[in-house]
């Protein structure tokens, strides 16, 4: 049996400390990246629904409907910020996502509850992220009881009987997009970017790294060929392959899932082919930057994580903290799952997709632009 | 303007290390210009400040008339380079690394098949294009790199230890081609550890520690110091030159000369 030898071990140990020393970015990852995800993550993993941002149609405009309007906003899950008339308003504003509920306040609140009568008022919710739509069902019904004995105690006092069985007030709730809230629907869609931007991301980000241990680079920065050109000839292939690859996944979500989506089609796969250039700009960035393939996964890791919490594809964007919305907008892939949602659950078309199709855009160009700068072609 | 290589007081730091100090040369365009010393004296350094992928922290150098530092896209179109390092597609075919060479020099169409077919006769490779490179042995990949830098007919060709770890045959079969590719007029600037290759150079650079200490062409320099072999020469320069550097005392004590 062989002896553990003690010196032989600590040579080992002071080589890989050196290591270690040696390559900063490893030794800043392994430090402070695991704290960083840890409180990231803590935070944004908060199924806690608060402060969605809600639209009220008050057509009665009576101290009683402000009342209720007040009440929901005391409930802490709705924010009723925005006031507007008719329903195609109210349709814009939850389209578009501005707005994920609605309430809708009848012209004859007023006059029902004085009248000892019961009031209809009718709650809709984006259902297309059911968790989110069942915390908010069920805190409306709340307040529709709660309400409703309020006002049934105040009406015995005031009459001295009973005036009948049912409540004084009747809070409906509809669920607007996905009505049986199937959280498939919610999450395929989801899904296919997020699976997308995991394979493309991590086999571009080893498309340049690869020369550079191969040793070819070195011959290639001698020949007349430009960065751009170098940076589009490899992400063409990638494109195409990325192409075939989310008309199959697409396939397999509307095929074997289920899921269909509402919208547009072509649509669906223009705004998909633009999101992975983004996509491939990334892991060419990273691989225009990385010395190793090793380096580059590891990047490519940094990035695809937090896109799992932050970009909204577990957790709602709108209850997150500022900070974290904000680095969450740094996310091409939130903006993505604005567009697939949007056309797979809501169905709507480009007149309210432009402005995340345009953020994407500028994206793609920005990343390729900065990946073609890094990548010089000197040795130096 | 004539001169396809002039050389004037490069020098290259790498932080605070000098690589290469005060290199000064010229070639005219059609000879063969040998570096030869011992490893990390700095040839390869040199070699890549002049294809225009290091930039020189002092001094400057025009290659086919061309500033390394202000137009090195220029120089890169029209010389051909083969690095140190082995910088073949592994997992290509000889023919596929010819084709992807052949298109980086902007060669396309029925050119672009005439050269290859030209460089494929000059080099021999012959049956051997549609192999795997992954499967050809050293001095045969050699080859294949030498042809991948010929494609575009370059007025200069940069080749850093093209011989290293090569059988004598393939290195005889080597120089025979840079013999004729100079006598067809292109200048070569090649490096090597062997003397009997350096011996057929029309000029001669002996690097020792970042520094030229001597330049000229063999003949003369073996004339005008008496010497009968390069070996014997490049031992008495080292003395000579470079004596102040500590670093030649290992390479006296080693006993060669
Ligand atoms: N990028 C770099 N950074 C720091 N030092 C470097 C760099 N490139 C080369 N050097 C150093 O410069 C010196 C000269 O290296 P160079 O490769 O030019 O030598 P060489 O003559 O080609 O050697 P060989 O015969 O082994 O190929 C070496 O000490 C090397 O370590
Ligand atoms: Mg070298």
């Amino acid at each position: 049996m062989q002896r553990f030898v003690w010196v032989r071990f600590g040579a080992v140990l002071k080589k890989e400390f050196i290591h270690i020393l040696r390559d900063r970015a490893s030794l800043i990852m392994a430090i402070a990246l695991p704290i960083v995800m840890l409180i990231i993550f803590g935070y944004a993993i908060n199924t806690n629904v608060e402060h969605l941002p809600t639209v009220v149609w008050d057509q009665a405009q009576t101290a009683d409907s402000r009342e209720l309007i007040t009440s929901i906003r005391n409930t802490q899950y709705m924010d009723p910020d925005n006031y507007v008339q008719g329903y195609q308003e109210i349709e814009g504003y939850l389209d578009s996502g501005k707005a994920r509920a609605a309430v809708i306040i009848p012209p004859d609140f007023g006059k029902k509850i004085q009248g000892m009568e019961q009031a209809n008022v009718q709650v809709l919710v984006d259902g297309s992220d059911p968790t989110v739509a069942r915390a908010v069902m069920s805190a409306v019904q709340m307040l529709g009881l709660n309400k409703s004995l309020e006002l049934q105690s105040e009406r015995l006092v005031a009459r001295g009987t009973a005036t009948g069985l049912e409540l004084p007030l009747n809070l409906v709730t509809r669920v607007w997009y996905n009505p049986d809230m199937r959280s498939r629907v919610f999450n395929i869609p989801a899904l296919i970017g997020l699976i997308l931007q995991s394979v493309i991301a991590m086999l571009t980000s080893f498309s340049i790294v690869r020369e550079k241990e191969r040793g070819t680079m070195e011959q290639l920065v001698v020949t007349p060929i430009l960065p751009l050109e170098l940076m589009l000839g490899k992400l063409l292939p990638y494109v195409v392959i990325g192409f075939v690859s989310m008309s199959l996944i697409m396939l397999t979500g509307i095929f074997w899932f289920g899921v269909v989506p509402v919208g547009s089609i072509p649509l669906l796969f223009l705004l998909a082919t633009l999101f992975l250039v983004t996509i491939l700009a990334i892991g060419l960035l990273i691989s225009s930057i990385a010395k190793t393939q090793l380096q580059a996964m590891q990047m490519t890791f940094i990035i695809l994580l937090p896109s799992i919490l932050l970009s909204g594809f577990i957790f709602p964007r709108e209850t997150m903290p500022k900070l974290l919305q904000i680095l969450g907008g740094l996310l091409p892939l939130t903006y993505f799952l604005k567009i697939v949602r949007g056309i797979f659950l809501k169905g709507v078309g480009i007149e309210y997709l432009w402005q995340d199709s345009l953020t994407l855009c500028a994206f793609a160009i920005i990343l390729l632009a900065i990946a073609s700068k890094k990548f010089k072609k000197t040795l130096d | 303007m004539n001169l396809a290589i002039d050389c004037q007081g490069l020098v290259k730091r790498f932080g605070n290390y000098t690589a290469v100090q005060g290199v000064t040369f010229q070639i005219p365009p059609g000879k063969i210009m040998g570096f030869v010393g011992p490893n990390g004296s700095g040839k390869t350094t040199i070699i890549r400040m002049l294809c225009g992928v290091l930039v020189p922290t002092e001094g400057q150098a025009t290659v086919l008339g061309f500033d390394v530092l202000t137009q090195p896209e220029e120089i890169k179109q029209r010389i051909g380079y083969m690095s140190q390092k082995f910088s073949l597609y592994d997992d290509l075919t000889v023919g596929e690394n010819l084709d992807f060479y052949a298109g980086v020099y902007n060669l396309q169409g029925k050119m672009a098949r005439a050269e290859k077919t030209r460089v494929i006769e000059l080099i021999g490779l012959g049956d051997r294009t549609s192999q795997l490179v992954a499967a050809l042995s050293g001095g045969w990949k050699q080859r294949v790199a030498l042809g991948c830098a010929l494609l575009h007919n370059p007025q200069l060709l940069i080749l850093d230890e093209p011989t290293a770890g090569v059988d004598p045959v393939t290195r005889r079969v080597f120089w025979d081609l840079i013999h004729k590719l100079a006598k067809e007029g292109m200048t070569v600037l090649v490096s090597t550890h062997y003397m009997d290759e350096a011996d057929t150079c029309d000029y001669l650079g002996f690097v020792f520690y970042g520094r030229l200490i001597a330049f000229g062409s063999p003949e003369d320099m073996k004339k005008s110091e008496a010497k009968d072999n390069l070996d014997d020469l490049f031992i008495y320069y080292v003395e000579h030159e470079a004596s102040d550097d500590p670093r030649n005392l290992a390479l006296k004590k080693g006993g060669r000369g």
